[in-house]
């Protein structure tokens, strides 16, 4: 979606009267644990489609565990209304477990691809100012062409298509966001508590009423 | 009285494996998950399950619908009225999409169902061959869980998840789409385990004892409690419960519409019906209350007007076993997550037996309002045509409150919850959050295989039974014994009144012819008669009460009456108009 679509869609959407917007809107990463199934991506795409949400990233893959996948999926939205989509989330089912962050609480990061024809990089630029500057490096080098690697925050990727635009980029592609929270202790407990039968209090509880203010995760 | 009626699940011992093919092994998985009825229409894409069907039809009884609309409407008013869950089939195509407003109205209204419908061969899958469409996808935002099983060895396993999840937590319906080729394939089939534990789904939540305790406090405190109840107490099971916690605290308690009849209507602290078109004292009194306690309801906007206006001086108590209801309307003060038959009784016990009789005739003084402004004139018109409320109330006294009422949507739907008085619990059956127009008379028809030994009355106006008229050929062909009531003013009505009093009584479409309904239900086999003097109702409605077998009575009613009280959209509660 364009970046002025978007901002239309957020004019349209209609909040329902007398919602309270429980603060301004932010970025939130969601991390979301699954089962690995067919036709579960849709069912959480249209969670948030079904409100006119857009979702600005979304990266889903196998997570460490065997058979669980992860989700990172990152909205701009008041953390009102994140708490209400995490709570859709995790009442699918398929789904394991639900967190939420803003991006002060987690580490995260975008992977991009940059094409550029090698002649240029040869003789105009000093590469290797570039590519320290920019972390970046070099993944395949041919006469016709050169693809560099970068990984960072959207600011830092976006800075180094500026820098390569006037040497000719042929193609650029970022990945969606993945992120790390930094608060977490990991899965692998919490998911041996849910394969039991009878699931210890903490797994079958709402964390989020232990803490209702603070930031939410259920 | 324990309503549950779901019957319990006898595994057979397991014997050797045998051979089977998918169709059987899933009525052998119904069987042992206690279904004895299913309602459904056949096609293609699911003809291997029909004809294994055919040597399961003295262990299951089929209904053959007129339409997949009705064939899941009637699973909704069968799970509605037994507590069990509905079965549907239908077929590929047309048939699974005719499916999709009912789903969508069992999701909203937390209907337990398990609907099967075929699909094309696993290799056609994505080639657009005959009749197939994309069940799954089309049915995703529509169903609490849905699978596509290509794999005959599957199904017992996916069946048994099917059933758990449709009937545990929070109910509602479940599709699974067998492809062809898995109907009719041949496996070992292993016997079959019901399913009670999913790693990923956690319907019964642990009760936090912390939140008993505070809410037990609120309520102790309280000046001017309130009780609203919805389904929840139905769906929970928990009317003994519910009436225990009501009895002991003394507190006053209105109902939304699918929580009628958890306590009777004749109840001393039963004040009467929520929203829109709900009672006036509930309404006002919702903006004077001191501790509002919802229990298993969802604050839905018929029920809560404006909500920046709703209840705001008002602490929160609110029972669900839903986390995701929890503040997702109205913020609870104290958030009690569980299942109201594990966390009333934990209440109840903690809460001193109290009185508030003061309060309580606040309710009663606005009900005599009310009966003075709108009541009184509703149900003992004394000239004009006949009222909805009187045939309501007429009704009433025939049926001694015993009866089943389905109602479809509509001024009649609201007429009816506001007037019908109930004994017993699961006695109100209606389209709540979706409102579906069409829905009251094979709902009626499934409520009454679901309850067969109740008097199951269907409350319809002219518009709703034009939508699925066709369900009385199922009445026909089943010997099924429903009553049917149309209460025709001539037009759509609900619209009419929101065009009289929101756009200046431009009636825009909203006139509506009818066929005769009595040459109709003949057609049919069914007796009928038409009634629209006031001096022939009783005796109509004591004969279709007194027939034996189906009745279709048609009454005409005053064309231009409103219903009231009503809160205008965008309005408060308290700002809930007489007139
Ligand atoms: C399937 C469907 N279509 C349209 C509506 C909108 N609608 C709500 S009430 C109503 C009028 C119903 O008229 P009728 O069945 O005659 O009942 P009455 O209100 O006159 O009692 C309509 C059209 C609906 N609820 N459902």
């Amino acid at each position: 979606m364009s970046k002025d679509q978007n901002k239309m869609s957020k004019a349209n959407k209609v909040l329902p009267q007398g919602e309270d917007l429980g603060g301004a809107k932010r970025e939130y990463n969601f991390t979301v644990y699954t089962e690995n199934q067919i036709g579960l991506l849709n069912r959480i795409a249209i969670i948030f489609s079904r409100r006119k949400i857009n979702i600005e990233s979304l990266n889903t893959s196998p997570s460490e565990i065997e058979s669980i996948h992860r989700f990172n999926i990152v909205i701009h939205e008041t953390e009102d209304v994140v708490r209400k989509l995490a709570r859709q989330i995790e009442k699918q089912v398929e789904v394991l477990k639900v967190y939420f962050n803003t991006n002060e609480d987690v580490i995260w990061q975008e992977l991009a691809l940059y094409k550029v024809p090698t002649d240029n990089i040869a003789e105009k630029a000093s590469v290797e100012r570039l590519l320290r500057q920019y972390g970046a490096r070099a993944v395949v080098i041919r006469k016709d062409y050169t693809v560099f690697e970068t990984t960072g925050h959207r600011e830092e990727t976006d800075a180094l298509i500026e820098v390569l635009q006037p040497f000719g980029l042929i193609e650029f592609v970022r990945s969606a966001r993945v992120a790390i929270i930094k608060g977490s202790s990991g899965f692998n407990v919490k998911l041996r508590e849910f394969e039991r039968t009878e699931p210890a209090p903490d797994v079958v509880e709402n964390e989020y009423l232990n803490k209702r203010g603070d930031i939410f995760t259920m | 009285m324990d309503t549950r009626q779901q019957a319990t699940i006898t595994i057979p011992e397991q014997k050797e494996a045998v051979e089977l093919t998918g169709g059987a092994a899933l009525l052998e998985a119904l069987l042992i998950e206690g279904v004895d009825t299913i309602f459904g229409y056949p096609g293609g894409a699911i003809m291997p399950i029909y004809d294994a069907l055919y040597d399961y039809q003295d262990k299951l009884s089929h209904i053959l619908v007129r339409h997949e609309q009705g064939g899941i409407h009637a699973g909704q008013g069968y799970a509605r009225s037994s507590g069990k869950v509905g079965v549907v089939f239908a077929t590929s195509g047309p048939g699974a999409t005719n499916l999709v407003t009912g789903l969508a109205d069992a999701l909203i209204d937390s209907t337990p169902l398990v609907c099967i419908t075929g699909q094309v061969f696993a290799h056609l899958l994505g080639t657009d061959a005959f009749q197939e469409t994309d069940v799954i996808n089309i049915t995703t935002p529509v169903t609490k869980w849905n699978y596509q099983v290509t794999d005959a060895e599957e199904i017992p396993e996916v069946i048994a998840k099917a059933f758990y999840i449709a009937r545990s937590g929070r109910p509602g319906p479940v599709l699974i789409d067998i492809t062809k080729n898995a109907q009719i394939q041949k496996f070992s089939y292993p016997g079959y385990t019901p399913c009670d534990h999913i790693r990923s789904y956690r319907p019964k939540p642990i009760v936090r004892k912390e939140y008993i305790e505070q809410a037990a406090e609120l309520i102790n405190q309280a000046k001017k409690p309130f009780i609203l109840w919805g389904q929840g107490v139905l769906l929970g099971y928990a009317e003994n419960e519910f009436k225990a916690f009501v009895e002991k605290s003394g507190i006053p308690a209105a109902w939304t519409i699918l929580g009628a009849g958890a306590i009777k209507t004749d109840h001393p602290l039963n004040v009467g019906m929520l929203g829109m078109h709900g009672n006036y004292g509930p309404n006002v009194l919702t903006n004077e209350c001191d501790v509002l306690i919802a229990i298993g309801m969802r604050f839905d906007d018929r029920v809560t007007g404006r909500l920046d206006k709703y209840a705001k001086q008002a602490k929160i108590i609110h029972l669900d076993i839903d986390p995701a209801e929890i503040d997702k309307n109205v913020k609870a003060t104290v958030p009690v997550w569980g299942d109201c038959k594990e966390t009333l009784p934990l209440i109840t016990e903690l809460i001193q037996s109290n009185d508030h009789s003061a309060w309580l005739q606040k309710f009663r003084n606005y009900e005599k309002q009310e009966i003075e402004a709108v009541i009184q004139d509703e149900l003992f018109p004394s000239s004009g045509q006949i009222t909805m409320g009187e045939v309501i109330q007429q009704l009433n006294e025939l049926t001694k409150s015993e009866a089943i009422i389905v109602t479809d949507v509509g001024q009649h739907q609201m007429v009816a919850c506001r007037y019908a008085k109930f004994n017993h619990t699961r006695s109100n059956i209606t389209s709540g959050g979706l409102g579906t127009m069409g829905f009251a008379l094979p709902a009626a028809i499934g409520a009454k295989f679901g309850a067969p030994g109740r008097t199951v009355v269907a409350i319809i106006g002219d518009g709703g039974i034009q939508m699925t008229i066709q369900e009385l050929g199922t009445i026909m062909q089943s010997g099924i014994h429903v009553k049917i009531i149309i209460l025709n003013n001539e037009f759509l009505g609900m619209v009419r009144q929101w065009q009289e009093l929101f756009h200046d009584k431009r009636y825009s479409f909203v006139n509506i012819t009818s066929p005769n309904f009595v040459t109709v239900a003949s057609g049919y086999g069914i007796p009928g008669k038409s009634v629209s003097e006031r001096k022939d109702l009783k005796e109509a409605l004591k004969e279709m009460l007194n027939h034996q077998g189906s009745f279709l009575l048609e009454v005409m009613v005053t064309k231009e009456n409103n219903v009231f009280p009503m809160v205008p959209q965008g309005c408060s509660v308290s700002e809930i108009r007489l007139k």
